[in-house]
C-alpha cells in the first residue's frame, strides 16, 4: 500500500472536500475543508487501505498577516502500511472553530488543549477545553504571531512596591 | 482576577465536576494533590488524585510548571541558533533533540549529510539513549526504595558525560549536531574512550538487571501493576519503551530509518504484559541493543568529512577567510542573516529514549521559521497515566509515574 493510493482512495470518496494535495520533500498533505475533517479522519482510521491509527501529532501554524490566518495540522501515521500523512485545514481569523478529533484518536485531547491554550482556535465538542500550559487566568494565545514575546519585562529586583509600580494590573 | 506572585488559585468542586467520578462530589471518595513539588514526580508534576480508600479512581494530571515558550522563541532565531533551544527541551536526552531538529531542517533544505557524520551521530544518539536510561533506571529504583542502583546508575553515567565533554566541551547541553553534520570531528582519543565504556557496560547492566529482577520486594511492585493494553497505547498516541512494554512493535529506528540505522542490525525488545515490569525489562534490554549499535557503527566508522561541503548551510573553513574576500562575506552574512530555507513545511521524527521525537517546521522563505513545534514524546505519553493508574493503589502510582519516564522540561517545554 502506497500513499499515492491513500490519496487515490481519498479523492474518490470525498471528491471536492479535499481541496489540494501538496508533496514537498516527500511528505504528502492533504488540505480539507473543515466540514469534512472528521469524516475523513474516520475514513483514514477505519478503511483498510488507509488504517492511520496512529495520530503522532497535532499542531497549528499561524499565517499572519496571511489569509486564511490559521490552519492545523494532523500527523497521522499507520502502523500497519508503515506510512506517514498530513492533513491540513485552514481556519479564517474571524472564526477559529474546528471539530475535535478526540472521538477518534483520543489522544487527541492534550494536544487540542494545547492549541487552544496557545493559538486560542476552540475544538467544538471536546470533553475538557481548558488551558494546559498557561495559567487559567492568563491573558491572549502566546504563539499568534501578532503576540509580543516580552510581554512583561523582568524584574531584577526584590523591592516589591518597585516591582508592584510597574505591573499594570497592580494599578488598577 | 489577576493572580499575584505568592497566592495560590482556589479550585471549586464545580470547576472539578467533569473530571472527576460523581462520587466525589457526594464526598464518597477523597481528592488528594500530589505535587507539584513532590520528589518522585520527576520535576514538577502535579496531579489530582481522587482515592476510595487506597485505591485510585481517577488521576488528573495538571502541567505547565515548567513552560518557557521555547516554540515561541524559535520563531525569532535563526535556524543555527534554534539547536541550543533543543537542547533544553527533554534535558537528559539533549542528542537525540539536536539530531530531530537539524534533521528536519537537512530535510527542508534537501542537504546530504555525509557517512561519517551520520554514524557519530548514531554512536552519540546510542549513548544518550543509554545515558538516559541509567537516569531512569536510577530514579525509577529509587522511588521503590532501591537505593543502591541509583549510585551505580550515575556512576556509569559520568562515563557517558565525560565522552560528550571530549567532543563537544558540554557535559548536558552539548549542541554538538550542526545542519549538515557536526560542529567539529571527533577529537583523538574518542574511540578509545567508546571502547572501553563498550568493554565495561555489558557485566554492569548485568549487575543491574541482578540487583533488581530477582528482588521480590521489587517483582511485588512492579508485576502486573499499571497495566496498558496495546490497543489503548496505541489510542492515546504512546510511543517508545512504554508503547512496545505492551508488546506493540514500533520503533522509528526500524520502521522509518534516518540516519544509516538501517545499516545496523539490532533487535527491538517486546514485552508481553504492559506493566511497570515490562517496561522496565524493554528498558535493560534496550541498553544491551544500544552498545550492540555502537559497536558495529565504531567498527565501521568511515572517514571522511564531518560536516557536508555546501555552502548554504555551513560556514566557509576558517583558513579560507585569511585570503578569500568573497568567503569572508559569506562567513559574515551566514552568522549574522542565517539562510533561508524554500517555504514549506517537513516533519521529522526520531527515536528519543522516551519515544517519537518529532520536529514540525513551516517555513515562509525567510532565515527564520515561521513555526516550529516539537513533538514531545513525554507530552503525550504522561496522557495514558490516568489509564494505567486506574484501579491501582495510591503506592502504586510512584511506580507508574517512574515507569513512563517522563521529563518534565518536555511535557512542558
Amino acid at each position: 500500500m502506497s500513499i499515492q493510493e491513500v490519496v487515490e482512495a481519498v479523492r474518490t470518496r470525498f471528491g471536492e472536500a479535499l481541496q489540494e494535495v501538496i508533496e514537498f520533500r516527500g511528505e504528502t498533505t492533504l488540505v480539507v475543508r473543515r466540514e469534512s475533517l472528521v469524516d475523513l479522519c474516520r475514513f483514514l482510521r477505519d478503511d483498510p487501505a488507509c488504517r492511520f491509527n496512529f495520530l503522532s501529532d497535532l499542531c497549528a501554524v499561524d499565517y499572519w498577516p496571511e489569509r486564511p490566518r490559521f490552519a492545523v495540522n494532523y500527523h497521522l501515521y499507520s502502523l500497519p502500511h508503515n506510512l506517514r500523512l498530513r492533513v491540513k485545514v485552514f481556519l479564517e481569523e474571524e472564526d477559529p472553530v474546528v471539530p475535535t478529533v478526540t472521538g477518534i484518536w483520543p489522544t487527541a485531547n492534550w494536544h487540542e488543549r494545547e492549541v487552544y491554550d496557545l493559538f486560542g482556535i476552540r475544538f467544538e465538542g471536546h470533553p475538557d477545553l481548558r488551558r494546559i500550559l498557561l495559567p487559567e487566568d492568563w491573558e491572549g494565545h502566546p504563539l499568534r504571531r501578532d503576540h509580543p514575546l516580552v510581554v512583561e519585562p523582568v524584574q531584577f529586583s526584590f523591592n516589591w512596591r518597585e516591582i508592584d509600580s510597574r505591573k499594570p494590573y497592580v494599578r488598577e | 482576577m489577576a493572580i499575584r506572585e505568592g497566592e495560590v488559585q482556589e479550585f471549586t468542586l464545580e470547576q472539578l465536576k467533569h473530571l472527576v467520578s460523581e462520587r466525589a462530589l457526594r464526598g464518597e471518595t477523597i481528592l488528594l494533590n500530589m505535587g507539584p513539588q513532590h520528589p518522585s514526580t520527576h520535576g514538577v508534576l502535579r496531579l489530582l488524585v481522587e482515592l476510595d480508600g487506597e485505591t485510585i479512581v481517577s488521576v488528573v494530571p495538571d502541567i505547565g510548571y515548567l513552560h518557557t515558550g521555547i516554540e515561541k522563541h524559535c520563531e525569532s532565531k535563526t535556524y543555527t541558533k534554534i539547536i541550543p533551544l533543543t537542547d533544553r527541551i527533554d534535558y537528559l536526552s539533549p542528542m537525540s533533540n539536536n539530531l530531530a531538529y537539524v534533521m528536519a531542517v537537512e530535510k527542508l533544505m534537501g542537504v546530504e549529510v555525509p557517512l561519517r557524520a551520520q554514524y557519530i551521530r548514531v554512536i552519540l544518539t546510542e549513548l544518550q539513549r543509554i545515558a538516559s536510561h541509567l537516569v531512569w533506571l536510577g530514579t525509577h529504583a529509587l522511588d521503590i526504595a532501591a537505593m543502591s542502583v541509583f549510585l551505580y546508575c550515575f556512576r556509569e553515567r559520568e562515563m557517558i558525560l565525560d565522552i560528550f565533554e571530549m567532543v563537544s566541551g558540554q557535559r548536558m547541553m552539548v549542541s554538538y549536531f550542526r545542519v549538515g553534520g557536526l560542529w567539529r570531528d571527533v577529537p583523538e582519543g574518542f574511540e578509545d574512550a567508546v571502547r572501553a565504556f563498550l568493554k565495561l557496560m555489558p557485566s554492569r547492566i548485568n549487575e543491574y538487571e541482578r540487583l533488581l529482577k530477582r528482588n521480590p520486594l521489587w517483582l511485588q511492585r512492579t508485576k502486573g501493576v499499571g497495566v496498558i493494553s496495546p490497543e489503548d497505547a496505541i489510542a492515546w498516541g504512546v510511543t517508545g519503551p512504554s508503547l512496545r512494554g505492551s508488546g506493540v512493535n514500533y520503533d522509528v529506528r526500524k520502521a522509518q530509518p534516518y540516519s544509516s540505522y538501517d545499516h545496523f542490525e539490532f533487535d527491538v525488545p517486546l514485552g508481553e504484559n504492559g506493566d511497570v515490569y515490562d517496561r522496565f525489562m524493554v528498558r535493560i534490554e534496550e541498553m544491551r541493543q544500544s552498545l550492540r549499535i555502537i559497536d558495529q557503527a565504531l567498527r565501521r566508522l568511515p572517514k571522511g568529512p564531518y560536516i557536508t561541503p555546501d555552502r548554504k548551510v555551513t560556514p566557509p573553513p576558517k583558513e579560507e577567510l585569511a585570503w578569500s574576500m568573497e568567503a569572508l562575506i559569506h562567513h559574515f552574512k551566514f552568522w549574522t542573516e542565517g539562510f533561508s530555507p524554500p517555504p514549506g513545511e517537513v516533519y521529522h521524527a526520531v527515536e528519543s529514549p522516551r519515544g517519537e521525537f518529532g520536529v514540525y517546521i513551516n517555513s515562509d522563505g525567510s532565515p527564520k521559521p515561521r513555526r516550529v513545534h516539537f513533538r514531545a514524546p513525554s507530552f503525550v505519553n504522561l496522557q495514558a497515566l490516568p489509564i494505567m493508574a486506574k484501579g491501582c493503589l495510591v503506592a502504586d502510582l510512584v511506580a507508574i509515574i517512574g515507569s513512563i519516564d517522563i521529563v518534565l522540561g518536555e511535557v512542558d517545554r
